[in-house]
């Protein structure tokens, strides 16, 4: 049966053969044809003419109301051809579409790509991963002149495309701030600035900015209605949630961002995240902060990249290895 | 889970807005299109009544944050009330509390 020739006589032949003998090789030869057709854009109507003229030729006595019948399946089958057609037409385009996005994907991979600072006793471990193809989280690291570290962290509503390009603009919009060492504040009061004059009024991203300076240990943030992080008293054995004031980019211009400050002692640590880890939902269940929590205690004796990952894998797993939302986690450990 | 919203009440001044269900990127511009034209009106006053919505994404946090805008060029206003603990975080959270008209609990 194998070789089988996709040609309409082939149709004919494996038509005839089950008349004939039922034998469930020519059913099975039926279906490998319609695939070939398929392939072929054959439509549906032209597959019930080969039928009606098939057999004819077999069978010189076939009653008239039969083939009347028959023609009017023709007819019917018409519709079907052109959405066949449609489909095609369609899946092309997806195709298209599909292989434009892998190229701005790479593209905002470039874009938003940032060096994780060495810094001597603090870890730094990351982890970024989009729900599609477009990440709508951003994270990013500056060194400044003085050696002070600056760590933002941000997550535009929504997710895909529109998120993505939001973020590139946060992207610009950070990279044309002075060099010189601007607060937390200072800077997110800069971005809403930039984000409340150029998005759509219902778009609006959540930010979290923190500067580190190495040789005092004192972490500065302040945070656009983000969602808070956790930080970690090694003294205390205590998880405190980073509770901050102010409001997310782009709402109105009118905002002040107030800025708070830790001192980052030996064994503390500092979760930031953003709310793909906190909304996380497995079944009908929405995990709980007490319950991310948990995980993140579970991981906290590791180095922390590793700590990151084995996090992220955690929750890749109780969401069956399909992220609905964009999930960036990062942690600060002395 | 899908997203019920309808005018309870609605005079010259005033309407009230029930709105029950999930609100998320798939429900939302149902809300959007029932509250958007709502806030158009000069001098007017919607109430959102949110006493059975269970979950709000990021989305539905941008429907209010429109909604919000609009106000202000229509000189219009909005207030939120009966909001469940879930939700009202993300409105804390997100520092909107601060800037919106909200009442939240059993007597909100």
């Amino acid at each position: 049966m194998d070789a089988i020739d996709i040609q309409e006589d082939s149709y004919k032949d494996l038509l005839k053969l089950y008349i004939d003998t039922e034998d469930e090789k020519a059913l099975y030869g039926a279906e490998k044809i319609s695939k070939s057709f398929i392939k072929q854009g054959i439509t549906p109507e032209e597959i019930v003419n080969l039928h009606i003229q098939s057999l004819q030729e077999m069978y010189d006595d076939m009653p008239q109301a039969y083939l009347r019948g028959l023609d009017f399946l023709l007819e019917t089958m018409i519709s079907y051809g052109l959405a066949l057609q449609e489909y095609q037409t369609l899946r092309e385009k997806q195709l298209e579409i599909k292989s434009e996005l892998k190229i701005a994907a790479g593209m905002q991979k470039t874009l938003l790509a940032t060096t994780v600072p060495v810094v001597e006793n603090l870890q730094i471990g990351v982890v970024s991963v989009a729900a599609h193809q477009m990440n709508g989280d951003y994270h990013h690291f500056i060194t400044g002149k003085n050696g002070d570290i600056g760590i933002a962290l941000a997550d535009v509503r929504g997710k895909g495309i529109p998120a993505a390009l939001c973020m590139s603009m946060i992207k610009y919009a950070m990279d044309s701030l002075p060099e010189d060492t601007m607060g937390p504040n200072k800077i997110l009061k800069n971005l809403n600035r930039v984000v409340e004059k150029n998005v759509d009024p219902s778009m609006f991203i959540t930010m979290f900015y923190a500067q580190y300076f190495p040789q005092t240990s004192k972490f500065l943030f302040s945070s656009a209605g983000h969602e808070p992080g956790f930080y970690y008293h090694g003294d205390t054995k205590n998880f405190e949630e980073l509770k901050t004031k102010g409001l997310v980019l782009g709402v109105t211009s009118e905002t002040d961002y107030p800025e708070y400050e830790r001192t980052i002692k030996e064994g503390d640590m500092i979760v930031l995240l953003t709310d793909g880890v906190t909304e996380c939902r497995y079944g009908d269940n929405f995990l709980s902060r007490e319950e991310v929590l948990e995980v993140i205690q579970q991981h906290m004796h590791l180095p922390a990249q590793e700590m990151a990952e084995k996090v992220y894998k955690h929750f890749e797993r109780l969401q069956n290895f399909h992220l609905r939302d964009d999930f960036t986690l990062i942690i600060l450990k002395k | 889970m899908d997203l019920q919203v309808e005018i309870m009440e609605q005079d010259e001044e005033t309407a009230v807005l029930a709105a029950a269900g999930e609100v998320d990127a798939y429900t939302a511009p149902k809300l959007k299109e029932a509250l958007l034209p709502l806030t158009k009106k000069e001098n007017f006053l919607v109430k959102v009544d949110l006493k059975d919505v269970s979950y709000m994404d990021s989305t539905g946090l941008g429907v209010f944050i429109s909604a919000l805008k609009s106000t202000k060029e229509n000189n219009s206003s909005m207030k939120l009330v009966h909001l469940q603990d879930r939700v009202l975080r993300l409105f804390e959270i997100t520092g909107l509390i601060e800037i919106m008209d909200i009442e939240w609990g059993a007597n909100g």
